[in-house]
């Protein structure tokens, strides 16, 4: 059963980023919202446990409007992590089987 | 697809109140259906129509009453936690013996059993919170 989950803490600030990450199947994505698309930026301590996570299959996305209200500019975000905007977070949710907030 | 919106966050302690609400809105305009949407916790606070931001700054319980107005849609608040934080519509203003109502148009007050009909009736149940 494919699950979307959605982070919304910097990886800097709290674990629920790597929590996820240790339970996530490989048919799953992980979509980082409000402070969370921290965790999207490169060469960060973050990105080798993402880079782990997408060579097990699990795709990443993140919020563009979230970045943009952080001044984080999309060509910051790491290779293979897809910018999506709230209509694609809606997409994101109709195409897994569930939703899961890392609250 | 029908979705549920669950919001534990008010206006001003978390960005969870302005998420829910953009992706409500998106949902709503690529065509799918908002069951309902939960207001339980600090996330009440949303509800009430007494706020009065700046004129500079969004006014979510406005800008909420105003999506209800235009698609219908149920916006229910969790009576347990308004009656703590002081949200009250006419009956429960009357029952507790309070002046006046405050809450915002096109919210109702009603218990956790509307949460529970969402999760159930709903394809997904979104949780946007802290």
């Amino acid at each position: 059963m494919s699950t979307l989950h959605t982070v919304n803490k910097s990886p800097f600030e709290r674990s629920s980023l790597d929590t996820c990450l240790s339970v996530v199947s490989n048919d799953s994505t992980v979509l980082l919202i409000e402070d969370g698309v921290a965790g999207a930026l490169q060469n960060t301590t973050a990105s080798s446990s993402i880079t782990d996570a997408m060579g097990n299959g699990v795709k990443f996305a993140v919020l563009g409007e979230d970045l943009g209200a952080r001044g984080l500019s999309a060509d910051r975000v790491m290779d293979g992590i897809s910018v999506v905007d709230y209509a694609g977070f809606v997409q994101l949710a109709a195409d897994h089987d569930n939703v899961q907030s890392w609250l | 697809m029908k979705f549920a919106i669950q919001i534990n966050e008010g206006p001003f302690t978390h960005q969870a109140a302005d998420t829910a609400y953009q992706f409500t809105k998106a949902a709503l305009e690529n065509g799918h259906e908002i069951f309902r949407v939960f207001f339980y916790h600090d996330g009440v606070n949303n509800g009430t129509m007494y706020g009065v931001p700046p004129i500079d700054d969004r006014n979510v319980s406005a800008i909420w009453s105003e999506l209800a107005e235009k698609y219908d849609l149920d916006l229910v608040v969790c009576v347990a936690a308004a009656q703590r934080r002081g949200i009250m519509d006419e009956d429960e203003s009357k029952r507790h013996g309070k002046g006046a109502a405050n809450i915002a148009p096109k919210f109702r007050i009603s218990g956790l059993g509307q949460l529970i009909e969402a999760g159930i009736e709903a394809d997904r149940l979104l949780v946007f919170g802290d």
